[in-house]
């Protein structure tokens, strides 16, 4: 690892103040992509500032929205009994991620910021139309995800909380890649009153994506066997030495199947 | 940068450069050698110490970040010459073939069990996804964890 400073203000503004003033500063949540990207030399800073002094960890739950603080961790998120009771997938896909040791350290806001093309919970965040809370704005997840490791975010600009409707029913399948647990393909399906959506994760050339193809049938068929005979299009989906497109396109299909069983 | 902390009950104070890993900080700086470093790359878990509590991996989180913690390593689980129920459970079982990993397995099946006493077999091989044994020697640590977990309160 380059050499560098580290910081831990017990405030937001002063982070973002700290940020501001530095050349070359990048933000701290939980770590566990950051230090192996430094440690690997992919990446460096000057100073980095850890978020974990900003009082950013707290979950609320209202009878409309879960809002789950950015720097909220993921054995929280699946943990928690407020989340389980209102929104159990976010609470099984936050159990899912990774390992228990990457669980007690790892974040929300860390994960969304990051926008890892196999990571999960973006895939979440977009099937449930979340709103992102920042120091600045509130971004809506439809303009929130910009590409392979690009977000709306700004450089000086800190994910404070995210706010996930609770819909009537959710579910998350996931492909995980059998060494790091990523997603090879994970589907995010929710039912809302008036309309199905459905996110994947791990599988897109740019990032999490919406499945127009399956949520158009879902839409005008919610059966169990609705998906049986679909044909996902493996334009656009990765290749990589885990998985073909073509092979993707299937596991789309396939995760989407088992996640509809739980949505019926 | 200045840091104190308290390792296995006894506090530290140390001036370290803040690019510094815990487990480096671990290894090196105290010379707690059990805490192994098998990858590297945050994969392997053969690193794990316990953090506030937590099981965590030591080579993905810098000394500063744990600057205040508490943390407990291989060496502080032990009551004197009474082993752990899980290095015991590990001895009786044979659960190692080489042994590099046995430190971050025991570290990591510690906090598996607290978390869950009654945990089953599937458990057990789902919770410890994150340690890696290169000599695949799976069936014995399981088989210790399961041991452990009766002895440590399940």
């Amino acid at each position: 690892m380059y050499e560098l400073q580290y910081s831990k203000p017990s405030s937001v503004n002063d982070a973002v103040a700290e940020v501001k003033n530095s050349s070359d500063a990048k933000f701290l949540a939980g770590g566990m992509t950051m230090i192996p990207t430094l440690k690997a030399r992919l990446s460096s800073a000057d100073l980095l500032v850890d978020l974990k002094g900003s009082n950013l960890s707290n979950i609320s739950v209202s009878s409309s929205e879960v809002v789950v603080g950015s720097m909220t961790r993921h054995c929280d998120v699946a943990s928690s009994n407020d989340i389980k009771g209102s929104l159990p997938a976010l609470a099984k896909l936050a159990g899912g991620i990774g390992d228990h040791m990457v669980r007690s350290c790892g974040t929300i806001g860390g994960s969304l910021a990051n926008n890892d093309p196999a990571a999960c919970y973006p895939s979440a965040v977009l099937a449930l139309d979340a709103t992102v809370v920042t120091n600045e704005r509130s971004i809506l997840a439809a303009d929130f995800f910009e590409g392979m490791f690009e977000t709306a975010l700004n450089e000086d600009e800190i994910i404070t909380e995210i706010k996930f409707p609770i819909p009537e029913k959710a579910s998350y399948i996931k492909f995980p890649n059998p060494a790091s647990r990523y997603a090879m393909v994970g589907v995010f399906m929710v039912k809302k009153t008036d309309e199905i959506s459905v996110a994947v994760t791990g599988a897109g050339e740019n990032g999490v994506f919406r499945c127009k193809e399956i949520e158009d049938v879902l839409n005008s068929n919610f059966s169990l066997d609705a998906l049986d005979n679909i044909q996902i299009s493996d334009d656009n989906l990765t290749s990589d030495i885990h998985a073909s497109a073509a092979y993707r396109a299937n596991l789309i299909k396939e995760m989407a199947k088992k996640g509809l069983k739980d949505l019926i | 940068m200045e840091i104190s902390l308290k390792i296995n009950g006894k506090d530290v104070k140390a001036e370290v450069k803040p690019n510094t890993l815990l487990s480096t900080f671990i290894r090196e700086n105290l010379q707690l050698t059990g805490t192994h470093i098998g990858c590297d790359t945050s994969q392997c878990g053969a690193c794990a110490v316990h953090l506030n509590g937590d099981a965590v991996k030591s080579c993905a989180i810098l000394v500063a970040q744990a600057n205040g913690a508490e943390i407990t390593t291989i060496e502080g689980i032990a009551n004197g010459d009474e082993l752990h129920p899980m290095q015991q459970a590990f001895h009786e079982n044979h659960g190692l073939q080489c042994g590099y990993c046995t430190p971050g397995m025991v570290m990591s099946s510690i906090k598996l069990v607290e978390n869950n006493p009654n945990i089953s077999e599937e458990e057990i091989r789902k919770g410890l996804e994150g340690n890696i044994c290169r000599c695949t020697g799976y069936h014995n640590i399981v088989k210790s964890v399961k041991q452990a977990a009766t002895v440590m309160g399940g």
